[in-house]
């Protein structure tokens, strides 16, 4: 294989001194000088209601408030796949924080103040505050107008009802594979709603300048699908609209499409020569942006006696809260997903999308995945145990392998999962199982696998420009944001191992939309692969540019030129060195003193091609959605107190398919770093709301995320790689992959341990123990 | 409005504050200095962290009147000159991705390490136990600092970190 300069290699972050110095600009760190105003909202207190009426006329009197604005202001709808938002609630609220009204004022105290006097008078509706209710017959509906939303044509909202959006998939021969069966198991799992928690909450600035351009400064994954739906909601051209992304104080998913930064650009459209911003509170983070959508999943799985998967029946349905506009997707995604990484031939999947009153579900790291193999994950280890299988044959009898059909009728892609699963199985000990020497703990150990396919519109493109200066340092201009993950370190590492340039003499800076080409959105852990290959092309093109200059100036030929050490070389003639920093601005000079090239500037561009969503709405069947999927697996050892149910992670492995890792460190970085997000999804956080759909812990203090103190004594990070044939070297994304295996096997742990099975997340001490109490006393 | 002066990263400042003011805003708005950031504004992340006479404090939780008189360092003071031993060590071992809650976290660790230079797993885990970081799941802080500090991480049988010999009497 060849040897690499730069890919594979654990090249030093580009963005590090700018983080670790204090230096990088968030989008809270801008200044905008005596005309900023800031922006407060008022939120609705109900459910759902019917808005009779809002008296402005006292918050008014507050000094320095400048206007108000209301829904009347602003009655556009908006939405990424389906336009059921409103940018203001307009006759009508669906959730508990739901934004009414925006107070604008020259100071945010005044802001604050006056928006707790404007007074709105509601006329409550029947509530619904859980997705099994929202579909029983007599549930009062949000959306009585659902038949006329507009809407992707890979959407199927039923009208008349609270379903938004109904994925099916169908394979095979459903009764006959649970005819075939020898044993089946039918559950119920159920997984709450989880917040994000960036430690940066949302923030953007909106600029309508007296020339009519808006300008929207946010704190985004997500700069081209905001331009573009500004636009498309403000009605302005997207030449008109620009959306400057500075560096993003973390995103999960949470900072993914549009959610508030909509509302300062539509207020600064009536603020015309004034800035306003719109920052929110940790409150407003945790009550008004998108959510991880709840789950209830029924399950019902056949299996033969030699331990082979004859049908899977998977029912999953989403608590998608009050507009759907991004979460139809997450539910779209794993409707096609839901058998999990297993070659399964009988399969029925319904994964229906249901409007509830709180607030809107949207894009979390894992998009659906987690919450989806939370209970197949727990099936399976539980099917394994009861046919006296072990768990880790059965997983690798079953599992997906390159060329056999998923779900929808598409062929998987090359995959190391066998490998993770060996590789996992080693690390962890998974043959031995240590005796805790306090008779008070026992130790139990938990296994699952997981996967994911990138959920994106079957034309997300990515596009690069790079442009090289006089010293042969490169300005690579993408649109990709690095939200953490190490997004503009690999697009550097490989223009640099194309070009022979370092990736310290690289600059990669956050996009503005009017100068960087367009990137669709930093989401469904495709960015790697998608924007990889722009970048990779990109390079490619000013490789080729420089080298048939040289070709044209020194008439050698084209085949034995090529590039190392940040020159041009020669593989027939050693002496020719040709220093990049020579030309590659200034040209060449020949004999005559005339000058031959010029500055070299270069561009790529990708889109896959071959990825489809024309299947058959009653089977999916036919299509080719997703671009390819990203498998692993995880186990660890857990230690679990009897009397008190704390669990303590002793030990940790977790296995991916990188495909190729352009930068192992940076892949250990997302295993470390999602592995204890997940951990923490299933150990303590929960979203607790009341009986009105209020949230109860909106929070860091009632909200738990995990500390320092809260970290596994190890974890092994295993990085697998078998190549994807259309990533740039090899490369597939892995970012959200490492959150998925953490609740099942947390759950699988416990009841390794304690011989009782937990079906409903999160798995807490307090639950642990309280169901092992009762478990002993019956 | 009252006018206090204070050092802020080893120059004098003056400034005028309402009574009501937290450090943080009047850092971040009137004195142009961004690395301290706003997470929550209730002291739970850490993002605010600045040290106040050497001690990690939590800017929005400190009234700026309160600083009259004192010293306050940020990440821009302790970078001025050059990035310090323990910024480069963040820097090497990735123990950071979006970089939000990074500043605070270099604020903590510096004051644990003017008091105890070779710090036990457990002493570091204490001492950033106060400031969240979402990415990274902390074990590259935690790498880049037992390395700084040429500490093993041995593992004893109950599992508590073995001391350095010189601080094991």
């Amino acid at each position: 294989m060849k040897e690499f300069t730069y890919i594979g290699k654990d090249v030093t972050r580009i963005d590090g001194r700018e983080k670790i110095s204090g230096a990088a600009i968030y989008g809270d760190d801008i200044d905008f000088g005596a005309n900023l105003l800031y922006a407060e909202l008022v939120s609705s207190t109900q459910a759902h209601a019917i808005i009779k009426s809002i008296d402005i006329s006292e918050a008014l009197k507050v000094k320095g408030v400048y206007k108000i604005f209301t829904g009347k202001d602003f009655p556009y709808k908006f939405g990424l796949y389906m336009k059921d938002r409103y940018i203001f609630a307009q006759d009508k609220v669906r959730f508990v924080g739901e934004q009414i009204a925006a107070v604008v004022a020259r100071n945010p105290g005044a802001a604050k103040r006056a928006a707790e006097l404007v007074k709105v008078d509601y006329e409550p509706l029947p509530a619904v505050l859980d997705q099994m209710q929202a579909i029983a017959n007599d549930a009062t509906l949000l959306h009585p107008d659902l038949e006329n939303y507009p809407h992707v044509p890979w959407f199927f909202p039923k009208p008349g009802t609270n379903i938004a959006h109904w994925r099916k998939t169908r394979k095979g021969d459903l009764e006959g594979g649970f005819k075939d069966a020898d044993f089946i198991l039918e559950d119920t799992y159920t997984v709450p709603r989880y917040a994000h928690c960036a430690i940066e909450t949302h923030v953007a600035i909106g600029k309508f300048d007296y020339s009519g351009r808006l300008t929207v400064w946010s704190s985004s994954q997500s700069p081209h699908t905001q331009r573009h739906l500004f636009a498309e909601a403000l009605g302005l051209g997207h030449k008109d609209v620009r959306v400057i992304a500075p560096h993003v104080g973390g995103g999960f998913g949470g900072k993914a499409g549009v959610t508030m930064e909509i509302i300062p650009a539509a207020l600064a459209t009536k603020l015309k020569g004034y800035a306003v911003k719109l920052r929110y509170s940790r409150e407003q983070e945790f009550i008004n942006t998108y959510q991880r959508l709840g789950v209830v999943a029924k399950i019902k799985m056949g299996v033969s006696k030699a331990g082979k998967i004859t049908a899977l029946d998977h029912k999953i349905y989403w608590d998608a809260g009050a507009y759907v506009e991004y979460g139809a997707n997450v539910v779209n995604a794993v409707g096609l997903s839901a058998i999990g990484p297993y070659k399964i031939d009988n399969v029925s999947i319904d994964s229906v999308c249901i409007y509830t009153n709180l607030p809107p579900g949207g894009a979390y790291r894992g998009f659906g995945y987690s919450e989806m193999l939370f209970g197949l994950e727990s099936h399976v280890t539980r099917v394994a145990n009861e046919m006296g299988i072990d768990q880790i044959e059965f997983r690798r009898m079953n599992a997906i392998k390159v060329g056999d059909t998923t779900a929808y009728g598409a062929k998987m892609n090359p995959n190391g999962l066998l490998e993770c699963i060996d590789k996992v199985t080693k690390a962890i000990d998974w043959e031995n199982k240590p005796v805790s020497d306090n008779p008070n703990t026992v130790i139990g150990k938990g296994f699952s696998l997981f996967w994911k396919a990138p959920a994106m519109p079957p034309n997300a493109s990515s596009s690069a420009f790079l442009k090289f200066n006089e010293d042969a340092s490169i300005n690579l201009i993408i649109s990709g944001m690095d939200i953490g993950q190490g997004y503009q370190t690999v697009m550097a590492q490989i223009a640099a191992e194309i070009l022979s340039v370092p990736p310290s003499k690289i600059r990669v800076e956050t996009p503005d939309t009017d100068r960087n080409p367009y990137e669709w959105q930093t989401v469904a852990s495709h960015i790697t692969w998608s924007s990889g290959n722009a970048v990779k092309k990109a390079a490619i093109d000013a490789r080729d540019q420089i080298l048939s200059l040289v070709q044209r100036v020194y008439n050698l030929p084209l085949e034995e030129l090529y590039l190392a050490d940040e020159a041009v070389k020669c593989t027939q003639d050693p002496r020719f060195v040709l220093p990049l920093k020579d030309f590659v601005v200034d040209g060449i000079m020949t004999k005559d003193g005339t000058f031959k090239g010029g500055p070299i500037n270069a561009r790529g561009m990708y889109m896959p091609e071959f990825s489809s969503t024309n299947g058959d709405p009653e089977t999916s069947q036919g299509g080719h959605p997703n671009v390819h999927y990203t498998v692993g697996a995880a186990a660890l050892t857990l230690e679990i107190d009897k009397e008190t149910g704390k669990m303590k992670v002793l030990k940790t492995a977790l296995a991916i398919d990188a495909g190729k890792a352009l930068n192992p460190d940076l892949v250990r970085g997302q295993i470390t770093g999602g592995l204890l997000q997940g951990l923490a999804t299933v150990l303590y956080e929960d979203m607790r709301y009341d009986d009105k759909g209020k949230l109860l812990n909106p929070n860091f203090t009632d909200y738990k995320i995990p500390t320092a103190m809260d970290v596994p004594d190890e974890i092994i990070p295993i990085i697998v790689e078998v190549p994807q044939p259309d990533g740039p070297f090899g490369a597939r994304g892995i970012g959200e992959h490492t959150m998925l295996p953490a609740a099942p096997m947390i759950a699988n742990a416990v009841e390794d341990a304690l011989g009782i099975r937990i079906k409903s997340m999160p798995v807490t001490a307090e639950k642990v123990a309280m169901t092992y109490l009762r478990a002993n006393k019956s | 409005m009252k006018e206090i002066s204070f050092t802020l990263n080893n120059e004098l400042r003056s400034v005028y504050v309402e009574p009501n003011e937290v450090l943080l805003d009047v850092l971040r708005d009137k004195l142009g200095v961004k690395s301290p950031k706003c997470g929550c504004e209730r002291g739970d992340c850490g993002a605010c962290t600045v040290l106040l006479d050497g001690k990690a404090v939590r800017s929005c939780l400190v009234l700026a009147i309160e600083v009259e008189d004192h010293s306050i360092v940020t990440v821009e003071g302790i970078s001025a000159d050059k990035l310090s031993a323990l910024q480069e060590a963040f820097i090497e071992f990735n123990s950071f991705q979006c970089g939000y809650c990074a500043p605070g976290i270099i604020l903590a660790v510096t004051e644990l390490l003017l008091q105890h230079p070779h710090p036990t797993l457990e002493q570091i885990k204490e001492s950033i136990a106060g400031n969240l970081c979402r990415c990274t799941g902390y074990t590259p802080i935690f790498d880049a600092i037992m390395a700084l500090t040429k500490v093993e991480h041995v593992p004893s049988q109950d599992g508590k970190q073995m001391l350095p010999e010189e601080e094991q009497q």
